[in-house]
């Protein structure tokens, strides 16, 4: 079949998956249904890799219009898809990751009574998130945007019978919403502006220098708020950590390697619009950097295997926000790429973990499982050393390139940004040891159930652990290589180029210097926690601040939630009740009244009659006297 | 035959017959008794009558007078039949007083 | 010598008119109006309608003034005083009555009488000439008057007729 066909069938794999999941899904066995949605990713990640070579060297990309959508007189929006080399590199890592996630879900989620509709959402989730990233214009990245968003609640309130993993559906869904908002506004704006909301078009008109500075920093401002919603960025960021709450894949799937990369997907689709609004960018920058650090200080204090992940995704999500500040887009993909598969990683690990520890999540109930669990060790371990950025590991590059850019745009964002890399080394440094060293401080009873995970579990680690040892070699740096193979990839389709430029001196001095602190602090940390103060509490001012998250969500609370809640109240008790209801009660009395009061004309005294009737006939003479 | 009425026009007669009228329906106002306001009805009607009879010479036709006719004819049935539905009253409430006569109220 | 009889017959008219409605005792008004009847004859008479004059003594003061004063006896309403319902009462009738007569005179001023004039009815007012108009032109009219006699008679007797246990 033709590149057409095939790429037309990459997204329709899963939604196929979906429908028999979701239709029949109670009436297959466990083991068809979930091996239909597996197969089903595995084979659209076949036709994604036999795409790259026709559309990899094709600087234009694959156009591929499915339908008109509507069109009036002034704009055609039309449902079709475009694949350039950005869209390629998404594609390979939502179908990638997203088919050794599949692999991972039938063992972790084999003694789910649900597991075909896990499935079924988990399809479905794929098929929203292909279609963000396939759409040509902006309409079908929304729907996708929206779709993931709904998907995600589905996924996280999976285990529907525990209240709290409602709430934190809920919470995840309604913030992702507020984000929507400023998406919506962008979309608007654009629509009436340029009339279009192609991708090709708009990135034509604002290298054509036709947009303003003003309307280009509103569309983008509005952009990043859509983006800080489904990206977790300050402000919008408190659902992330709640979404643990769902089953371990979910969170690798969604919260590592795909739903939350869309906002930064958005912002690098429309980069050229990004650049002609640097006030945009500076506050793109701040916040991603502001939010790196804050969420890598909150990281240091958690005791949830999966909460430390999940705050390092945050902070490694601004880490790429700050690339996109500084004007680095292709470094901000080369580290969402590189995140995608080391997150992914240790997410699936912990998700081995808390398998094999019977669902305990606290790590400092942990330890000691280095010879229970040895490809989990050895994989969470190459994990690790990957996000702390060792050398030769992927993330070791990303990070420095983007260490690099921001360096060479601000010395005080890169001064903080170097700070978090410390700060992410401590804390995901105290996790594996605190996790995986030391002597086990579990109960009996989980250590008599401690036992390594099949193979549906252990062969994705393998296989991202390979991926994350070996990614780095996309993005040589200069000092090392010539060819940055990504960038040169992803030239055609970000049309923008990628300023930035660091002498070699100070590219050694990085690489060695940070080489240098790794190690230092590993050996701090592996000493740290060896002894027993890393498991005392502590209660001191500060500690107890970052223990509760610097209480971001109690000031959202009192400030918001609970206004809103008066609001309605409010409008409940008095606007509808005495208001609307009144009014339709008063005019239900009024008719009653009047009639109570009419009626009494018919008195039944004839004498009362008769006068009426001469005065009738007097009234009707007088009209007739009148209109003569 | 008579001689003409040349100084009494139509005029004249129209205000005796609107005086008439008027008695008339001062009667049926102020009276209580039912047979009084039937009486007056029955001036209201010879007034009617007066008018007619008196339009009818003007025009010099023969409707009028056949109008006037017909009229003393409905009259007459009028008056056998009110006065019947008088007398059943009078049985059962033992006075024709049109005050007592309250019960077609709500 | 007319204009004398029509102001004399007016007046008669009237004066029994009023007297009909503010009589006390309901005989007596009965009386006043065959009176009154009997001057609309004279007025009758006066335009030549020679017929209708007769025909509304006969009927009118004959029959159905009769008829008033044999209920009126039935029911020995002899002695109702019969008052008026209250000084309200009194006065809005009166006030509308009053109201009646100007609204009357007033339309009827209105219309253009400018020369009008009675003549006497000449050969119309015979019986020949009025029983010739009846018997054709309105020959239907007629007709159904008889029917409508009838089921008068018939109304009143079913209606004043007493059960017979």
């Amino acid at each position: 079949m033709g590149i057409r066909e095939m790429a037309l069938m990459i997204p329709l794999l899963p939604l196929i998956g979906f429908t028999i999941n979701i239709f029949f899904g109670k009436q297959l066995p466990k083991s068809v249904g979930s091996w239909i949605s597996t197969l089903a990713l595995i084979a659209s990640f076949g036709l994604v890799v036999s795409l790259w070579g026709p559309i990899g060297a094709e600087p234009l990309g694959l156009h591929l219009t499915i339908g008109e959508w509507f069109s009036s007189s002034w704009a055609h929006i039309s449902f079709s898809f475009h694949i350039d080399q950005l869209t390629l590199i998404m594609l390979s890592i939502i179908t990638g990751v997203g088919s050794l996630i599949h692999l991972y879900s039938q063992g972790y989620m084999h003694d789910d009574e649900n597991q075909n509709t896990f499935f079924a959402y988990l399809n479905l989730f794929v098929f929203f998130m292909l279609l963000l990233v396939l759409g040509s214009n902006m309409l079908v990245t929304f729907i996708g945007w929206e779709g993931v968003g709904l998907c995600s609640y589905l996924l996280i309130g999976f285990w529907y019978k525990d209240h709290e993993n409602n709430d934190a559906a809920r919470k995840a869904f309604i913030i992702n919403r507020i984000g929507d908002l400023g998406f919506l506004i962008a979309i608007f704006t654009c629509l009436i502006q340029f009339n279009t909301l192609e991708y090709s078009k708009i990135n034509e008109l604002a290298g054509g220098g036709m947009i303003t500075t003003g309307l280009a920093t509103m569309i983008t401002l509005c952009l990043f708020f859509g983006a800080t919603g489904k990206s977790a960025q300050i402000p919008l960021y408190t659902w992330l950590p709640d979404a643990m709450a769902g089953p371990t894949p979910v969170s690798a799937l969604i919260h590592a390697a795909t739903m939350v990369t869309a906002g930064i997907y958005l912002v690098v689709r429309l980069s050229s619009l990004f650049v002609l609004a640097p006030i945009s960018l500076n506050l793109i920058f701040a916040v991603g950097v502001a939010t790196a650090l804050i969420a890598a200080i909150i990281g240091l204090r958690q005791n949830d295997i999966k909460k430390v992940l999940a705050y390092s995704t945050v902070s490694q999500l601004g880490f790429m926000f700050a690339a996109v500040g500084a004007g680095a887009f292709s470094s901000a993909i080369f580290h969402l790429g590189t995140h995608a598969f080391f997150k992914a990683l240790l997410f699936l690990g912990a998700g081995s973990v808390i398998h094999a520890m019977s669902g305990e999540q606290d790590i400092r109930k942990m330890g000691g499982l280095t010879k229970a669990l040895p490809i989990t060790h050895f994989t969470f371990l190459i994990g690790t050393l990957t996000i702390i950025g060792f050398p030769p590991f992927a993330a070791f590059f990303s990070k420095d390139e983007i260490l690099a850019m921001a360096y060479s745009k601000s010395v005080w964002m890169f001064f903080f940004l170097a700070l978090t890399s410390v700060l992410t080394a401590i804390y995901m440094l105290r996790l594996y040891f605190l996790t995986f060293s030391n002597s086990f401080r579990g109960t009996d009873h989980q250590a008599s159930h401690l036992h390594e995970s099949p193979w549906t579990i252990t062969v994705p680690l393998v296989l991202l652990a390979l991926a994350s040892m070996f990614s780095g070699v996309l993005g040589l740096p200069e000092v090392i290589s010539d060819y940055h193979w990504l960038n040169s990839f992803l030239a055609p389709a970000i049309k923008v180029q990628q300023e930035g430029h660091v002498s070699h001196f100070f590219e050694y001095c990085l690489m060695g210097v940070s080489v240098v602190a790794l190690i230092i602090i590993f050996i701090l940390v592996r000493k740290w926690c060896s002894g027993e103060k890393a498991l005392q509490v502590n209660n001191g001012f500060w500690a107890k601040a970052i223990d509760n998250k610097f209480y971001i969500d109690e000031a959202y609370d009192s400030l918001i939630t609970q206004n809103f809640a008066r609001i309605s109240k409010w409008t409940n008790g008095v606007l509808e009740s005495k208001l609307v209801d009144g009014l339709v009660n008063q005019v239900s009395l009024t008719t009653l009244l009047s009639g109570q009061t009419i009626r009494r004309i018919q008195s039944g005294s004839t004498g009362v009659y008769i006068l009426s009737m001469v005065l009738g006939i007097i009234t009707l003479l007088v009209f007739q006297y009148l209109s003569r | 035959m008579i001689p003409l009425l040349q100084q009494i026009s139509l005029e004249h007669y129209v205000v005796l017959a609107c005086l008439l009228f008027s008695v008339g329906v001062t009667g049926v106002l102020i009276r209580k008794n039912a047979i009084i306001i039937f009486m007056c009805v029955e001036l209201m009607l010879n007034a009617v009558n007066l008018l007619l009879v008196a339009f009818s010479a003007h025009h010099h036709s023969a409707g009028g007078q056949t109008f006037v006719f017909f009229i003393m004819i409905i009259a007459a049935a009028e008056v056998a039949v009110g006065l019947a539905i008088l007398v059943m009253i009078y049985r059962n409430m033992h006075s024709v007083d049109i005050d007592k006569l309250q019960n077609l109220k709500w | 010598m007319s204009e004398i009889a029509f102001y004399v017959l007016s007046a008669i008219a009237l004066l029994s008119a009023v007297l009909v409605v503010f009589a006390k005792s309901p005989v007596h008004s009965v009386l006043y109006l065959v009176l009154c009847f009997f001057a609309i004859a004279g007025h009758f008479i006066l335009m030549n309608a020679e017929f209708l004059a007769i025909v509304h003594i006969i009927v009118y003061a004959g029959a159905i003034m009769v008829l008033f004063l044999f209920v009126v006896m039935m029911l020995n309403l002899n002695k109702d005083s019969d008052q008026p319902k209250s000084n309200f009462g009194k006065l809005g009738a009166v006030l509308t009555g009053g109201i009646m007569l100007l609204v009357l005179t007033a339309a009827s001023k209105s219309a253009d009488t400018s020369m009008a004039q009675v003549q006497s009815l000449g050969e119309l007012g015979t019986v020949q000439s009025l029983g010739k108009a009846l018997f054709t032109t309105y020959l239907l009219p007629f007709e159904l008057s008889s029917v409508l006699l009838f089921a008068a008679i018939a109304g009143s007797v079913m209606l004043a007729k007493k059960d017979i246990d």
